[in-house]
């Protein structure tokens, strides 16, 4: 304290937060701007999460009931882009921003600057693509793929916004992700060899790779679409000379990679939370960091089993369905991995350790259901039915939201230096965890059925199964409450966290106070605690 | 209750059209060789997953029960163990060769033409269209759009006075189903004529995309006879929930006497209606059957359109503007809107000059002219 005192006085070198706005609009610090990429992450999950429920309402029982088709179009398509766009990833490049720096000992991250301008970028491109549903012709209505020609030639003006809005948010993760790892290849504590690096920061580093090649390819394809609409250009329209099919093998190399950019890091975030509760060391550190470098590199080689049913030569076929069902073997060493974790261990069920587990079960669900994907002839039922999308939630809610949700628990202490209601985590966690399967388990049979995804309206057979979605589903998303109430709470006040609030985790994170100060690490980490918070010697 | 206000419904709807093996919690395992493959390789990577599924969650299960410190769980410290790792790489490894194996058999299998059975296969030309399909038979000379019936059209409409459950076969009923042979090679053509749409017969194994500018060659062979459901399977656009297909599959003998009725029926229907003078009420006639068919999709049987979406042609300044306008914009397309397509290639002038005079006086327009055939031959 008293330095503090001395030396805002003398040099000013000791500058604590501005100010009220000004500090959240200027800040150029890494837990600032954390905070407010988790805090934006929150409030577009009840946005994307109340379109989720429109949807789920309009399928309660056949027939149109609540809106026109169009507009369920819409709903759907920017269901999908809020969630993964504005959801999904700003929350992950949030807990990145938090976490990478107290991970690795570094004093912030490094270009703390285009820290601030990525953040920012995100709410004007949120603006100007929901503003788009303000428009006479309505919001985007071609899926969050958007696919040529539907909405090239014959997209609503809207599309233009959704373009222009990808074209920002493209330029945030790039930006994002190029930061993230130039801070973990330059600012690493003396000692953090990358070796002994945490797997939530290895898997950052590899996702952010996978950030600057994938984002760059999907700008491309938006960018050709805008020039189709509007230069006279015939990229994808087959009347001028163009090919269709041409769109989505660009906007699928973008997209498996994606899928990849927003589970990685979750399974960074598992892999701190079980050794943490389990109070044992994380099993096979070394196989599970090149399972990571393994799923990365496979992830751009798969991208055409998204199209099995366009009309590619079986070759094609064959090559695409072996590569990505040998994706299922590095993801199965992580499951395993973590169950030799937890195998004679000592394990507690705080919150966070609750949503950990569920995530390593539901996520096999979907990584199951994955598999069974990647089955070509199977696949020729598969594509395009709900059993996709009850497959895509079960990795993306019950997988990468999952994870989220369980890093917002483990560290919410260490953050605001209070412990969260545990009582009402459980609840949150058991209305959760029963409503989310009960909405997406069922998917799974109406898609074997023969229900297509993205229609509004379907005919009697595939009642029940929706009936029984969309209840699960109002239970799922009310239930996110209680997550808003718990973190109003603990921010709020508390009991006190101390400096590590769970007793088995390690990690340098934990060496600083709660909530640490708002410079941490100016003097690296001493060896000797970088040395008792990392992994046993090998 | 809820059951029986149902069927007491279905009562009400007339009859139920009978069919073949829909499927309430699992795939079909349908009429074709190629659904044979497709449910073969669907069962089996099912089974593969819940038999791996099983494993896991055993072990998880049995760490959550066996390992809690409540019950004075002391923590090992072990933190690797290579033998362990290199088997839970290669098992399932092992696994995924084990079924890439019948896996790539069956696709070759499906993909493989037809052995040649002494029969040239029946090509079948199936052309996706916002919001509709056209089946074509080139060898045979028919050609037809199948669409939603009138009735689902109905019951679908927001805030529509029937409910769904009071519609006989809701969103499963077309005007004209397409009809196949059955034990003879089909050879199907897909294509488009303006986005993407993909043709799903979950009781073929078969969902393959329409794309405009490809032809996609698909051979199958049907092998029972009966009614089978399907719908388009990637997002085209408003209605795309409202696109169905309905097969219906006869034995090879009843379809030939069906095409050969079907072509005696069209020619006579061309000749009779050529013979027929061209009056108001033939006009009306003709042009409310085109309306139905073609136009009501987007502007509603109402002609009131959708707000914001498909503009009513109730009271439309088109339609009640000078004839020549009208018919051009409708020969040709909207200038604008790319849905609003040209017409002119798809209808002939007597549907063309129908369907215009039927619109300039539905639904009180009442402009009460007739507009000619010949009218719009000129404008072509």
């Amino acid at each position: 304290m008293n330095t503090h005192v001395a030396s805002e006085g003398v040099i000013g070198v000791e500058h604590g937060p501005p100010r009220r706005w000004w500090r959240w609009l200027a800040t150029t610090s890494h837990k600032d701007i954390g905070t407010l990429y988790l805090l934006f992450s929150l409030v577009m999950l009840f946005a994307g999460g109340a379109l989720a429920l429109l949807i789920r309402a309009e399928l309660f029982v056949p027939g149109l009931q609540l809106m026109q088709p169009d507009f369920y179009n819409s709903l759907v398509t920017m269901h999908g882009l809020t969630m993964i766009f504005l959801v999904v990833m700003p929350a992950l490049v949030g807990l990145a921003n938090w976490q990478i720096p107290l991970m690795i000992g570094a004093p912030d991250m490094a270009l703390p600057r285009v820290n601030n301008w990525s953040f920012w970028l995100l709410p004007f491109a949120a603006a100007l693509l929901w503003s788009g549903m303000l428009l006479p012709q309505g919001g985007p209505a071609g899926g969050w793929t958007f696919y040529a020609p539907l909405s090239s030639t014959y997209g609503p003006p809207s599309m233009d916004f959704m373009i222009f809005a990808i074209h920002v948010m493209g330029a945030s993760s790039i930006m994002g992700a190029i930061n993230i790892i130039v801070t973990i290849f330059n600012l690493r504590a003396p000692g953090m060899t990358l070796i002994r690096m945490p797997l939530f920061v290895w898997t950052w580093l590899v996702t952010a790779f996978l950030l600057l090649l994938a984002m760059p390819v999907l700008a491309a394809a938006a960018t050709m679409v805008l020039a189709d609409r509007h230069f006279g250009t015939s990229f994808f329209n087959a009347a001028g000379g163009g090919d269709p099919v041409l769109f989505q093998h660009v906007f699928w190399f973008f997209g498996h990679p994606e899928v990849y950019i927003m589970i990685l890091p979750a399974f960074g975030i598992i892999s701190e939370i079980i050794p943490a509760f389990a109070r044992k060391p994380l099993f096979g550190r070394l196989s599970m960091i090149l399972a990571v470098l393994a799923i990365a590199l496979l992830s751009v080689i798969v991208w055409a089993h998204h199209m099995f049913t366009v009309g590619m030569p079986v070759p094609a076929q064959l090559f695409f369905m072996y590569a990505t069902a040998i994706i299922s073997v590095p993801t199965g060493i992580k499951v395993f991995n973590w169950i030799a974790t937890l195998w004679r261990g000592s394990l507690t069920f705080e919150t966070p350790m609750l949503w950990a587990l569920s995530f390593v079960f539901l996520f096999t669900v979907g990584g199951l259901s994955g598999v069974m994907l990647s089955n070509v002839p199977a696949d020729y039922q598969y594509q395009d039915s709900y059993f996709v999308v009850a497959h895509l939630h079960y990795v993306l809610v019950t997988g990468s939201l999952f994870a989220i949700i369980a890093a917002v628990y483990f560290w919410l202490p260490k953050w605001t230096g209070h412990r969260y209601d545990e009582r009402l985590g459980r609840i949150h966690f058991w209305l959760s965890v029963v409503s989310v399967n009960v909405t997406f388990f069922p998917m799974h049979f109406a898609g074997l059925a023969g229900m297509p995804r993205r229609i509004p309206d379907y005919s009697l057979q595939f009642a029940d199964f929706n009936l029984v979605s969309t209840i699960g589903a109002f239970v799922f998303g009310f239930s996110q409450l209680i997550f808003l109430w718990v973190i109003f709470k603990c921010v709020r006040g508390g009991e006190p966290a101390g400096d590590r609030p769970w007793d088995g985790a390690r990690g340098l994170e934990w060496s600083l106070s709660s909530p640490p100060p708002y410079h941490s690490f100016h003097e690296p980490p001493a060896p000797d605690v970088i040395a008792a918070e990392g992994p046993p010697a090998h | 209750m809820a059951a029986d206000a149902i069927s007491a419904d279905a009562a009400r709807a007339g009859p139920q059209r009978v069919v073949e093996g829909l499927t309430y919690w699992n795939m079909p395992q349908g009429v074709t060789d190629t659904s044979q493959h497709v449910y073969h390789m669907h069962m089996m990577v099912t089974l593969a997953s819940a038999a791996v599924g099983l494993v896991v969650f055993t072990a998880l299960a049995w760490t959550i029960v066996r390992y809690r410190r409540s019950e004075g769980a002391v923590a090992a410290g072990f933190s690797h163990h290579m033998g362990l790792e290199v088997l839970w790489t290669l098992v399932p490894a092992l696994i995924l060769i084990a079924m890439a194996i019948p896996t790539t058999r069956a696709l070759l299998a499906i993909n493989r033409p037809e052995p040649a059975s002494g029969q040239p296969a029946l090509t079948v030309r199936i052309t996706g269209s916002q919001w509709k399909w056209r089946y074509a038979y080139p060898d045979l000379g028919i050609n037809f759009a199948s669409n939603l019936a009138a009735a689902s059209r109905e019951a679908s409409r927001k805030g529509a006075g029937t409910r769904p459950s009071q519609v006989a076969n809701y969103l499963t009923e077309v005007d004209r189903p397409l009809v196949l042979p059955t034990d003879r090679p089909i050879r199907l053509q897909l294509t488009s004529e303006d986005v993407i749409h993909s043709w799903w017969v979950p009781q073929f194994g078969l969902k393959r995309d329409a794309i405009p500018g490809y032809i996609n060659l698909v051979d199958l062979v049907v092998r029972k006879p009966g009614w089978y459901l399907g719908q388009c399977a990637e997002l085209c656009g408003v209605n795309h929930a409202y696109m169905p297909i309905v097969v219906q599959a006869m034995p090879a003998a009843d379809f030939d006497r069906w095409a050969a009725a079907e072509r005696e029926r069209l020619e006579k229907e061309r000749y009779a209606a050529q013979a027929r003078p061209w009056t108001m009420e033939e006009a009306l006639a003709v042009g409310q059957k085109t309306y139905e068919s073609i136009c009501a999709a987007c502007h509603q049987p109402n002609g009131e359109g959708i707000p914001g979406a498909f503009p009513a042609l109730k009271g439309s300044a088109i339609v009640r503007g000078p004839a020549p306008a009208h018919i051009r914009f409708v020969l040709k397309g909207s200038p604008k809107n790319p849905v609003m397509r040209a017409f002119g290639p798809e209808l002939d002038d007597r549907e063309l000059a129908g369907v215009l005079t039927y619109e300039r006086q539905a639904w009180g327009n009442d402009m009460g002219d007739l507009i000619t055939p010949e009218e719009v031959k000129e404008a072509r």
